[in-house]
């Protein structure tokens, strides 16, 4: 399969784009929309890295990726070696290479960026973790020997299982309690099949299982057991929280508990992690309007209104009150929307859902916003314009505006500290919060934000754990 | 694990299950509620505990027939398990001796009902329990919940049992005697508790609903369980399932409620194609 290592030539800009399914056919189906490289593409694309002796990519990496060293194997047709490279610090190959920003990540910092094509490292990433398991090559390492030390990681998001991995690597038995009947987090319910793919989770959530973590579903922390439970009854060293940020906002206006409005949260969820897309062969349903209004623009939207199409809707709208410059979602995921269809109503935000007499979506009412001042974020603020107000004619609304911290743990561990946002406090070093033996990462200690700063925790927490659990110092 | 150990056939519509769930069994307290999945292709289901068995590390739970995953739930026997039970959930209810508690439970309400009502009884309350069914045969736990009561009335709506007339009819007349009542419980069907809270509305007793909009996660992750309590939206997952049944919205509840109609009765019309066993005794 190797290709035959050519000489360098130097400089080749012409990055090597990636096939994805054509727009017309994968609005009808759930299947993924990048198809991924062949093996001479992923040899080609690698061939373009410098093998910079200060590789400045890896300083963008929150895993730590070895990056020239695993392209250099690619190039040398190692594909299986390259992806254990990967593993070696990130946990997650398959996912990471598909879901993380790598356009503000490593590949911003790599040096070829700056003539306009960096190396496309999260595009290798994903392409030799799939071939790694496609021949069925997924090895585990070599265990060290148990230290008798024992670590509850509550959540099984990316951060989760992160810090699972690590520790597991350092010989502590490690059990993950997962509210969900499922293990993945945001992974399994947020993200859609077609963006990334339920078995590729699975496959990560395996080979943690693998290394010998033991993941229990079904347990609510904070109701089957509390925080303090875990330390003092069930006989645990050290306690992760990786919770994540999963609460939804709502915007408050009137008519958001009308039949046909959804959060983005229910309506991905319904889809994803139940299978909704299935029913009436997996049993839970789902609705779905004629004309769907998504309101928001970041990765959640996307999903949403990409989501609603592929379920059959006729329109499907993006509703952001600011401008297509401001959206926080990612470049790619926005052309995507914007190739398969979706009507992108910009400077616009709702004031109001209308129902018709049996309580269900008739209309959404908006008013038309311009620009005004940056805020606080740096953006420029979006201002009502008077008198512009219009009604859109949709029957199905989701709300992904964002989400907030869930309660349920801080409000049981009363002597854990949280901000004034919800959010848990914890040392951005060590993810050490204000209760001993406890440690926090991912979405919970700073917002909803992204897979690849959530593994980048799970790797400092687990450090720090693994000290904690040598020393016993605090 | 989640492993039905006994199995009760109240009506051919309703059905009690004692399952292995030690996790929940010992940290459940009244007014909790579990979610479960019947397999892998399930929904998640909300159902009260009704009971539990500490040392056996079983729970009871009581459903009603009503769509697909409680008829297909009804056909689980001793030995077969559920793919899952999570718990538990939601706020466990207030109870402390306010003096004299008048418990109101209607049809399958009566059920998550009397972990309440015996918790309000052990608290040291003078307990009247009110049930109701539509006829004599709906009509469950009437043993257990007169074991726990000082008094208990039974209604139906046709007069086959019991007094004549509605659980609301019992508790005016109950809310008219010269005794001060403290506080009214009441679970069952939204528009029952909807009436409930119109009759005790004269009479300024504080009162207590217990909740069952359409949930999934029940973590309070995705808002499907949210209803207006006070003009404010709360979820009923987390910040329930109990409220001031003074502040509820019920007819947007009610109207939540409908909201998969249609999916419903499809799901339903298949499953009984392909499971005609599971509809005996069901007209
Ligand atoms: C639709 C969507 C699309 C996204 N797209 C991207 C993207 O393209 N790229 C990107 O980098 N990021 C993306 N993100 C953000 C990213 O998914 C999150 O930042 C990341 O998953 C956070 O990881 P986490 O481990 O902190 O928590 P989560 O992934 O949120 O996992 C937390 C887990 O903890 C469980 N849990 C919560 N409370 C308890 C409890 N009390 N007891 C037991 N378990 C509990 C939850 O059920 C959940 O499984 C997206 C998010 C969403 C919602
Ligand atoms: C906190 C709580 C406790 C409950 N306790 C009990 C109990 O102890 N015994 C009992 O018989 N019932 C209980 N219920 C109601 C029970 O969950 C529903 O009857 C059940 O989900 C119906 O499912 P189905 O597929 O058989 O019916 P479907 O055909 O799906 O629906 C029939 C009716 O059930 C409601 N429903 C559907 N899906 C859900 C869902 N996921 N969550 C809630 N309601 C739904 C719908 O509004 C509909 O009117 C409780 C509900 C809640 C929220
Ligand atoms: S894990 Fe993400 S940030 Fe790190 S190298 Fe891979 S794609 Fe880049
Ligand atoms: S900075 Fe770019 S070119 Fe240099 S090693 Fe990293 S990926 Fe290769
Ligand atoms: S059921 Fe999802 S938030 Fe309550």
């Amino acid at each position: 399969m190797a290709g035959e290592k050519k000489p360098k030539k130097g400089l080749n800009l012409n990055r090597m784009e990636m096939p994805r399914q054509d727009p017309k056919e994968r609005i009808k189906n759930f299947n993924e929309v990048a198809l991924g490289y062949t093996p001479e593409m992923a040899i080609a694309e690698a061939e373009r890295c410098l093998q910079c002796k200060k590789p400045v990519c890896i300083d963008g990496c929150p895993a730590e990726v070895k990056i020239p060293e695993f392209i250099k194997l690619i190039t040398e047709g190692k594909f299986v070696e390259a992806s254990r490279k990967i593993k070696e610090t990130n946990a997650l190959p398959a996912v990471c290479g598909r879901v993380c920003p790598q356009e503000e990540q490593c590949e911003v910092l790599c040096v070829l960026h700056k003539k306009g094509a960096p190396v496309a490292i999260g595009r290798l990433e994903r392409f030799v973790a799939d071939y790694e398991a496609e021949v069925g090559a997924i090895e585990v390492p070599e265990l060290p020997p148990r230290t008798g030390k024992r670590v509850a990681v509550v959540g099984s998001g990316p951060a989760g299982l992160t810090v699972a991995a690590d520790l597991a690597l350092m010989g502590h038995e490690v059990v993950i309690f997962e509210a969900l009947h499922k293990a993945g987090g945001v992974l399994v319910y947020g993200i859609p099949e077609f963006r990334l793919p339920k078995a590729i989770v699975q496959r990560e959530v395996d080979y943690i299982e693998k290394l010998g973590v033991k993941v229990v579903c079904d347990v609510v922390i904070g109701k089957t057991f509390t925080v303090d439970d875990l330390l003092n009854e069930e006989g645990f060293d050290a306690v992760f929280l990786g919770v994540g940020a999963g609460l939804p906002w709502f915007m408050d206006i009137p008519g958001e508990n009308l039949n046909g409005v959804y959060s983005a949260n229910e309506f991905l969820t319904r889809n994803n992690l139940m299978k909704a897309y299935l029913f009436p062969e997996y049993d839970t349903p789902i609705k779905v309007g004629r004309k769907v209004a998504v309101v928001g623009g970041g990765n959640v939207a996307m999903d949403a209104v990409r989501t609603a199409l592929r379920l059959g809707a006729e329109e499907a709208h993006i509703v952001y009150r600011r401008s297509r410059a401001e959206m926080p979602a990612r470049e790619e995921e926005i052309e995507n929307a914007e190739a398969e269809g979706v009507i992108f109503d910009l400077l616009v935000n709702p004031v109001e859902i209308l129902g018709d007499e049996k309580g269900w979506v008739k209309g959404m009412k908006c008013i038309r916003m311009e620009l005004g001042e940056p805020d606080e974020s740096g953006r420029r603020r979006p201002v009502p314009i008077e008198g512009s107000e219009f009604v859109m004619d949709v029957d199905m609304v989701v709300m992904a505006i964002g989400t907030g911290a869930n309660p349920l743990v801080p409000s049981t561990t009363p002597d854990m500290e949280t901000n004034r946002r919800g959010y848990i406090v914890a040392d951005p070093e060590t993810c050490k919060t204000t209760k001993k033996g406890v440690f926090a990462g991912g979405d919970i200690i700073r917002g909803a934000a992204t897979v690849i700063l959530a593994v980048g925790d799970g790797k400092k927490a687990a450090r720090a754990i693994d000290h904690y659990l040598k020393t016993g110092e605090w | 694990m989640f492993r039905v150990v006994r199995k009760r056939e109240w009506h051919p519509t309703i059905t009690e299950l004692w399952v292995e769930a030690p996790w929940v069994a010992k940290k459940h307290r009244p007014g909790q509620f579990v979610i479960v999945r019947v397999d892998e292709n399930g929904e998640r289901v909300p159902l009260t505990v009704v009971d539990t068995d500490k040392e056996e590390g079983t729970i009871c739970l009581v459903f009603q027939k009503v769509g697909k995953s409680t008829f297909h739930m009804g056909l689980l026997n001793p030995g077969d398990a559920f793919a899952d039970v999570v718990g538990p959930l939601g706020r466990p209810t207030h109870i402390e001796n306010f003096g004299t508690v008048v418990c109101v439970g209607g049809g399958v309400g009566v059920a998550p009902l009397y972990p309440i009502a015996k918790g309000m009884k052990e608290a040291g309350n003078k307990l009247i329990s009110i049930i109701g069914a539509r006829t004599k045969e709906l009509l469950i736990l009437e043993d257990k919940v007169k074991a726990i009561s000082d008094e208990l009335i039974v209604t139906t709506d046709d007069g086959s049992y019991g007094m004549h007339g509605f659980v609301t009819d019992a508790l005016k007349q109950v809310l008219d005697r010269d005794e001060k009542v403290d506080m009214v419980v009441s679970i069952g069907p939204v528009i029952m508790m909807k009436f409930v809270a119109k009759t005790c509305e004269p009479y300024k007793v504080p009162l207590v609903v217990s909740l069952n909009s359409i949930m999934v996660d029940a973590t309070g992750m995705c808002g499907a369980c949210r209803v207006s309590i006070g003009g404010v939206t709360r979820f009923v997952c987390v910040d329930g399932p109990e409220f001031d049944g003074y502040q509820v919205d019920y007819d947007e509840l009610m109207q939540r409620q409908q909201m998969y109609l249609d999916e419903e009765k499809r799901a339903l019309e298949k499953f009984r194609e392909e499971h005609p066993e599971a509809f005996q005794g069901v007209c």
